[in-house]
């Protein structure tokens, strides 16, 4: 890992003065349990896109409408609010396997 | 020419700030504060001055709207005191830490329970650590001069920390003086053009403020607090001296009064600086010699300053208008112990807590203190470390 600055060398004031940045704040890592949809029982209602509060769904869009759902896996943190909304049962939590 | 208005404590700050030309206020009222809202929102309403006033619900989010302010590069003032400050207490911290040069005036007030409206320093004193200049005055005029001095201070790219100024709560907030005021043009010619705060917010150039800051950042912000406050001490001197310039009155971090013949000395902050000048005098001409030194910047603490004012002492007296249950003693005690901890020889130190919820510091309370202190010249020794002075037993 490349050396972390010193306190001279940052912005004063906790500013970051690029915007945008958390982008780079991958907080997947941070996940124990993973979501996996099922796109048999999806029915693409968007409850889970709806209330994830990491905006961690994912949709694909065809001629305006919605194709398929997917998750986000850089960015969900695991919480299961999607898999406890979802009203086809179509999300599943699994534990994560550390490789 | 500089015209010389009566005015009291709260209404010299509002002119003051009216002069320093701020872009926003944000304050609730609190008694004994409450004169400086009332005329800063007249000023606006007046157009006598071209601010946005935000009448908030709480001083919790008058410091919030200052802060949102500040980072926008905006001149910002509030004020409060007692339960309002308080209730600020996490917004002090983040205001410091985001580097906001906001000046807020505080009418020193005790705090409940019981509820009480008089003057003690143990508001401003319990938010000592949260990373504000913090000036305690003295007089009326003082506390005109201080607030414009204020701004120059918070604002210096060297410095970007917010200021408190002190003013004692009805002792000086309501009591009227002879102030000696400066020209519009003269404070304007004083002041930074605007706050040299370095990253003013702009839709152009979009940044995140106050974002989290983890183990393996959070120390650095700390740290660069630390030097800002380092540079803030001589930042305050080059204000004193520009400001000696302008007005003719010259201020320090400390004042020493008869400290060169004195072996004892007493310290003290606040108006209460003026009483025991008083008792000093008085006994001076029964031959009895005591010093005096006011604190008058207390963060940061003038440690230099009063290691050269103390170092041949053999008493030191600290007074501290705030009590601190459990701790060694009062706040200024405590820091002047840690000062000379390493002075050869030690003077004995000892602490009167006193004043506080208001009670009268009386002159001849003055004068009992500084013959305590002739006591423990003689004596050698110090009897109780804290004395509370004005207490019934
Ligand atoms: S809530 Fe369930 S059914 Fe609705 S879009 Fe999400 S996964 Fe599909
Ligand atoms: S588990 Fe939580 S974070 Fe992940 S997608 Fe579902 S709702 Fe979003």
């Amino acid at each position: 890992m490349s050396k972390k600055p010193g306190w001279r060398e940052i912005p004063i004031g906790t500013v970051l003065t690029e915007a945008g940045s958390s982008v780079k704040l991958k907080t997947g890592s941070w996940r124990a349990y993973r979501p996996i949809i099922d796109h048999t029982k999806c029915v693409r209602c968007l409850m889970c896109w709806l209330f994830c509060p990491d905006f961690s769904v994912k949709i694909s869009e065809k001629e305006g409408k919605v194709e398929r759902v997917d998750i986000d896996y850089d960015y969900c943190k695991g919480c299961g609010i999607c898999a406890e909304v979802c009203p086809t049962k179509a999300i599943r939590m699994e534990p994560e396997v550390s490789g | 020419m500089a015209k010389v208005i009566g005015l009291t404590g709260d209404e010299a700050v509002a002119y003051a700030v009216k002069q320093c030309d701020v872009d926003v206020i944000a304050a609730y009222p609190i008694t004994p504060q409450t004169v400086m809202v009332e005329r800063l929102s007249d000023y606006v309403a007046d157009g006598e001055i071209d601010a946005e006033f935000v009448p908030v619900e709480s001083e919790h989010s008058a410091l919030s709207v200052c802060v949102g302010a500040s980072l926008t590069g905006a001149r910002v003032f509030t004020a409060t005191c007692s339960q309002g400050l308080a209730l600020m207490h996490e917004i002090l911290y983040i205001a410091s830490a985001l580097r906001c040069p906001i000046v807020m005036a505080i009418a020193n007030r005790a705090l409940s329970a019981p509820i009480n409206i008089h003057c003690d320093h143990s508001d401003t004193l319990g938010s000592r650590d949260s990373g504000w200049i913090q000036i305690y005055t003295e007089n009326v005029q003082e506390v005109y001069d201080s607030i414009i001095e204020a701004f120059r201070i918070s604002e210096d790219k060297r410095v970007l920390l917010p200021t408190m100024v002190c003013l004692d709560g009805f002792i000086l907030s309501h009591c009227m003086e002879r102030v000696e005021t400066l020209e519009d043009a003269e404070v304007k010619g004083f002041l930074l053009p605007k706050p040299e705060y370095p990253y003013p917010i702009d839709p152009e150039r979009p940044m995140t403020y106050g974002p989290v800051a983890l183990p393996d950042f959070y120390f650095e912000f700390k740290r660069q607090q630390e030097e800002a406050m380092k540079n803030a001490r001589s930042v305050i001197r080059e204000v004193n001296d520009a400001f000696a310039k302008l007005s003719g009155r010259k201020y320090d971090v400390i004042r020493a009064d008869f400290i060169e013949d004195s072996d004892v000395v007493i310290m003290c902050m606040g108006s209460a600086v003026g009483t025991m000048r008083h008792a000093v005098r008085e006994l001076r001409k029964e031959g009895l010699k005591v010093g005096l030194i006011k604190v008058r910047v207390y963060r940061p603490f003038p440690e230099e300053e009063l290691r050269k004012a103390l170092e041949d002492k053999k008493v030191v007296i600290a007074m501290d208008r705030a009590c601190s249950p459990g701790a060694m003693g009062g706040p200024l005690y405590e820091d002047v112990c840690s000062l000379l901890y390493d002075a050869e020889p030690k003077p004995k130190v000892a602490n009167v807590v006193y004043g506080l919820g208001g009670r009268d510091l009386t002159p001849s309370d003055a004068k009992g203190i500084c013959k305590y202190a002739l006591e423990i010249l003689k004596t050698g020794i110090v009897k109780e470390r804290i004395k509370f002075v004005g207490v019934r037993e």
